[in-house]
């Protein structure tokens, strides 16, 4: 589209009519200022390049040995198996909680969908350090699980789920809250004439409906999780085989071993880009 | 509002059969206010113009609308605080509401489910309906791939496989193309005729409600204003409103024997000899209409009017007319052009007394 030119529109211009010369004419104009066209290439270059670097510094010759040591399979089994916990919890407690906010309507609801969006501008870092604050050993809560349960979780791979779970909740409490507010809440009403609890109504009818909302929810929680670090760092600290999971791999590797760092990011690229691939179907062909 | 039947109203019927009810609903400025009665067998329509309350009145007996005031009793139970699942109603939404992730048969297994059957047993009580409803071919189908009279019919069955003490229908046929319609509207007057409780129905076609319906009630603005049999309702029309649905024209004044004095207007002579308040009725094809005065001493109805618009009505012109006396006239298409008729004309138009229909207001 971008690189049409006016000589080649204006060709088409003459060639075809009606319809399709509307299109094209409306092509050029899409395309054509530059004040517009090259902030937009500028920007495209400066998301795209820093990941074909990636790709062109990546040493691929011993990308095999790197990728089969003992500490990259440690961390990428953590990453894994953590960041699937955390949606799972979002999906346990996020779920519900968007129903809360998308169909009843109590006082405050403004204020509380304004707390639950706030880790998603909060700093991570600050994101742990609250955490460490509640959950903590002497934290408001923590010093409670402590001594009542003997349950620790800063500094454990609980603690690692617990972070990631607090950093990943609203992406997928948001998803669900949006494709609840699009589903036609009349469907509950005829499930409750047919003798549904509004439970049932839930679980029966709307939860089947918002599947692909829940879906889409869950894989962006789980990829922020995967990608978490801040709050795991400062939660859940950097113990290889217990909280070290791939973003505090790479951040490790990178002061003393450059190349595992690369690997170790291809990887989460790697990642990263099934996951788009698996939403292609929901955000790509939106537009 | 001598239709109306108070007794209703004031007489303590815990015990009876049937439903009893006076729905009092409350919304801003919006008030519905609407006594009905109606024994097992009955099928009772609301009809009334879009945004009179109907549908707030069917979602009102269902429980979807908490009651301001009022009472609902259903075969002597007390069902004012019960919660919507807990009622014996079943409902037929305006656009089905099928739930679409369901198959067919799932979709009308799902009350007998929720109200404790077991799996298998939902999913045979299903079959069965949706056997007598003719879709045995279509049970696995999911709502998407039905068509609108198929769609309609399975939600049908899927209110009625509860066995509901009351069944509600909320506009059954408007989603309906015309065809499709007059076949749905037959097969359900016979559905709802093996139907042994009590059914209320909501429409704005005045067909529908005649056909489908032993009762009509006529909702206007939140109020009932008038009630009765269709065979009734369609003789005596009380209000413009219904007047039009029916196709007649309506007239308010005050009789002195056989002269009806309108309310601000001329005087009707009409065959029956009243006195007092009354409404005078007559259907468009009774008026006859010439360019020039007629010289004739028969027609004492002789008015002159001018035409406000004109359009065609099945095989008909009818004429929209202005005047001493606003009326509709209806005349065939080559009347029309002889008579050569335009918005603007003078008209003279007069209806014999005999045509006409006086009755108390």
């Amino acid at each position: 589209m971008i690189s049409r030119s006016p000589g080649r529109a204006g060709a088409a211009d003459t060639l075809a009519g009606g319809p399709r010369r509307r299109r094209v004419l409306k092509g050029v104009r899409a395309g054509a200022p530059l004040p517009l066209l090259l902030p937009a290439l500028i920007g495209l270059a400066f998301l795209i390049l820093p990941l074909v670097a990636l790709l062109i510094r990546a040493p691929w010759r011993s990308m095999p040995h790197l990728l089969t040591s003992t500490e990259v399979w440690q961390a990428l089994q953590l990453s894994l198996l953590c960041a699937t916990a955390a949606t799972a919890a979002c999906l346990v407690f996020g779920v519900p909680l968007a129903w809360l906010l998308a169909r009843v309507e109590f006082p405050g609801r403004g204020v509380v969908r304004a707390l639950v969006t706030l880790p998603l501008v909060l700093p991570p870092v600050v994101g742990g350090v609250a955490l460490l604050m509640a959950l903590g050993r002497n934290g408001v809560v923590g010093k409670w699980l402590d001594s009542w349960f003997g349950i620790t979780l800063p500094f454990t791979t609980w603690g690692v789920v617990v972070a990631e779970a607090f950093v990943a909740m609203p992406f997928l409490v948001i998803s669900v809250e949006g494709t609840l507010r699009a589903a036609d809440p009349r469907y509950e009403e005829a499930a409750t004439t047919l003798g549904a609890s509004r439970f049932t109504a839930f679980r029966r009818v709307t939860l089947p409906l918002i599947a692909p909302g829940v879906a889409a929810g869950a894989v962006l929680a789980w990829a922020r999780a995967l990608g978490e670090f801040g709050a795991t760092i400062t939660f859940a600290g950097n113990f290889p085989g217990r909280t070290q999971t791939m973003p505090l791999a790479v951040y490790l590797a990178l002061q003393n071993d450059p190349e595992a760092a690369i690997a170790l990011s291809l990887v989460l690229l790697a990642v990263s880009i099934a996951v788009l691939a698996g939403l292609r179907d929901r955000w790509m062909t939106a537009s | 509002m001598t239709d109306i039947e108070k007794a209703t109203v004031d007489a303590p019927a815990s015990t009876g059969e049937g439903l009893d009810t006076r729905l009092l609903v409350e919304r801003g400025s919006f008030r519905l206010d609407v006594t009905l009665s109606a024994a097992p067998g009955d099928v009772v329509a609301l009809l009334g113009p879009n945004g009179a309350g109907k549908t707030t009145a069917l979602r009102a007996l269902a429980g979807l609308v908490p009651l301001s005031g009022g009472h609902l009793r259903l075969d002597g139970e007390e069902l004012d605080r019960t919660p919507p699942e807990s009622r014996p109603v079943g409902v037929v939404f305006q656009d089905y509401l099928l739930f679409p992730h369901l198959s067919a048969l799932d979709n009308v297994a799902f009350g007998p489910r929720c109200q404790g059957a077991t799996k298998a047993e939902s999913r045979a009580r299903a079959a069965e309906w949706l056997a007598r409803m003719g879709l045995t071919d279509h049970a696995t189908a999911k709502p998407r791939r039905l068509s609108g009279g198929q769609a309609q019919r399975v939600a049908l069955a899927r209110a009625l496989a509860t066995h509901p003490r009351l069944l509600l229908l909320d506009e059954p046929l408007a989603a309906l193309d015309a065809r499709t319609r007059l076949d749905i509207r037959a097969q359900l007057r016979h559905h709802l005729a093996d139907f042994e409780a009590v059914a209320v129905l909501v429409t704005h076609d005045p067909l529908d409600a005649m056909v489908l319906a032993d009762h009509l009630v006529v909702i206007e603005d939140g109020h009932i204003v008038q009630e009765g049999s269709p065979a009734h309702i369609a003789r005596h029309p009380r209000t413009d409103y219904i007047a039009h649905l029916v196709g007649l024209n309506l007239y308010r004044g005050e009789a002195e024997g056989h002269t009806v004095r309108l309310d601000g207007g001329p005087g009707i002579t009409t065959e029956e000899d009243l006195s007092g308040p009354v409404f005078v009725a007559f259907p468009p094809g009774a008026v006859t209409l010439y360019r020039e005065r007629p010289t004739g001493a028969s027609a004492r109805n002789l008015w002159r009017c001018e035409v406000a618009g004109l359009e065609t009505h099945g095989d008909q012109i009818r004429a929209a007319l202005t005047g001493q006396l606003p009326l509709a006239a209806d005349l065939t298409t080559v009347a029309a052009a002889e008579l050569d008729l335009y918005p603007g004309a003078t008209v003279w138009a007069t209806v014999k007394a005999a045509q006409t229909h006086a009755y108390p207001a």
